[in-house]
């Protein structure tokens, strides 16, 4: 079974759609000790990093994830549920503190002097260059194939080994990171067609060799 | 690099997509009867349909139901973003929907009669969620007016004011229709597009007037939108999502193609 942390996020009802289309078990996990059968979590997210990481919080998920992630079990996070995993967030009054489990932090897309328009949020499809070989998180997925992403910030590995793939929106940033058992992406598989299927299947079938 | 979007529209009427000829016809009989919702949102999600919009043409209380069962049974089917429009008043409409799994919501009307809708929702759902869609008709050589209602009612706001507005009170996205257009097939209108477009920091999303490949090319690139959204071109047969898009990238417009 893969547990579907719900915290309240609004996609979590896509997220599970597709995981389901994926092949996977999937329960609506809201409590640490919903994960007692679980072989795999999934940390679904939309919205506002504080929302996120304060609910998850309130439902005394924070210490779980973070146990389940030392411990070495498999974690996928989406887009907030990437964030999630970082130091901090430069989103506006943010003080919420991430999970910690990567250094480094959030920060907003800015205009650069190639793009001074550059719309915020990134609202659309767009490449994923993949930067790990023979990364499992991409098994099957062609170079290049375009993901759908709806964001105005993203994480900055202090780490750059963990960046599993990078893409361009007036400034290259992680788009995913694969390291060992947490995978997590900034895009939505779960919105991204048959890509996005394809990499949800991969960590189905990772979590089940778990 | 982002690749510009191709959105078919389904305009739904009682559970069925319907046509209209031209703008606010819908109630008047002037409807072409196209096929069920959810088959052509599939039809279209295999053609790499980058997004679907659904509009609930009837915005009444038994539309708003029927909606919600085409939503539901679309985000069943389909692993692409889905937005929902038409007769939605309340941020209870706006969690209804997206419960049901529509991705982003779009007001129009309610949202000229209470901006305060828009940061209400982006408050509560993020700004991503909240499309603005603004109908503008232009009234003078150098005047865009919007208009509530289908077209219906003048409301004296100037389109590029209204969508700047709009977008500082926390949408997302905006969706352009220009009413003079819609329905001609005639191409869409590139002033009124570029000068919305190059005024707000969140996508342009152009509506109303494609009749050709060419209409979509140059609403890309002279209308600086962000993505087109079409109806009758596609429900018709004149070209799949895929032809659109065939056609974009030999004009150096950069899309999304379908993995084979």
């Amino acid at each position: 079974m893969l547990a579907l942390l719900d915290y309240g996020a609004g996609n979590i009802r896509s997220v599970e759609k597709a995981l389901r289309a994926a092949g996977a078990d999937v329960q609506r996990i809201a409590r640490p000790d919903g994960l007692a059968h679980a072989r795999g979590i999934v940390l679904p997210g939309v919205g506002a990093f504080d929302d996120c990481l304060n609910a998850i919080r309130r439902q005394e998920l924070d210490g779980a994830v973070k146990d389940w992630i030392t411990a070495g079990r498999p974690f996928l996070g989406i887009c907030v549920g990437y964030q999630a995993l970082f130091d901090r967030s430069a989103e506006f009054n943010s003080c919420a503190l991430g999970l910690g489990v990567f250094a480094g932090p959030v920060v907003r897309f800015q205009p650069t002097a190639a793009e001074p328009h550059l719309k915020v949020p990134q609202i659309g499809w767009n490449e994923v260059e993949i930067t790990q070989a023979g990364c499992p998180l991409f098994a099957g997925i062609p170079d290049r194939s375009h993901f759908y992403f709806v964001h105005s910030f993203y994480p900055q590995p202090a780490d750059a080994s963990v960046v599993a793939g990078r893409t361009d929106y007036g400034q290259t940033f992680a788009a995913a990171v694969c390291k060992d058992n947490v995978w997590a992406t900034q895009f939505h598989p779960e919105k991204s067609q048959q890509v996005g299927l394809q990499l949800l299947r991969n960590f189905v079938e990772f979590a089940g060799r778990g | 690099m982002l690749a510009r979007r191709v959105i078919p529209c389904l305009d739904v009427h009682d559970g069925k997509v319907t046509r209209g000829v031209q703008f606010g016809r819908a109630e008047t009989g002037g409807l072409r009867e196209v096929g069920d919702p959810v088959e052509l949102a599939i039809r279209y999600n295999d053609q790499g349909a980058d997004e679907m919009v659904f509009f609930d043409i009837t915005a009444s209380a038994h539309g708003r139901r029927s909606m919600i069962d085409v939503i539901e049974r679309a985000a069943d089917r389909c692993f692409m973003p889905l937005t929902v429009g038409g007769g939605i008043r309340t941020r209870e409409d706006m969690s209804t929907m997206l419960q049901a799994g529509a991705d982003k919501v779009s007001i129009n009307s309610s949202a000229l009669a209470n901006p305060g809708l828009i940061r209400e929702g982006a408050e509560k759902f993020g700004a991503q969620c909240i499309v603005v869609s603004i109908d503008a008709k232009k009234v003078a050589p150098d005047r865009w007016e919007v208009f509530a209602k289908g077209g219906r009612e003048a409301t004296g706001l100037e389109a590029v004011a209204w969508a700047r507005r709009a977008v500082e009170l926390g949408a997302g996205e905006i969706v352009l229709n220009s009413i003079d257009a819609d329905g001609t097939k005639k191409g869409f209108d590139l002033v009124i597009t570029a000068r919305v477009s190059e005024s707000v920091g969140v996508p342009v999303v152009a509506s109303g007037g494609a009749g050709s490949l060419e209409h979509m090319a140059e609403v890309l690139l002279a209308g600086k939108a962000d993505a087109v959204l079409a109806a009758s071109i596609f429900h018709f047969g004149e070209f799949t999502v895929g032809q659109v898009k065939d056609y974009l990238a030999q004009r150096g417009i950069p899309v999304r193609r379908l993995v084979r």
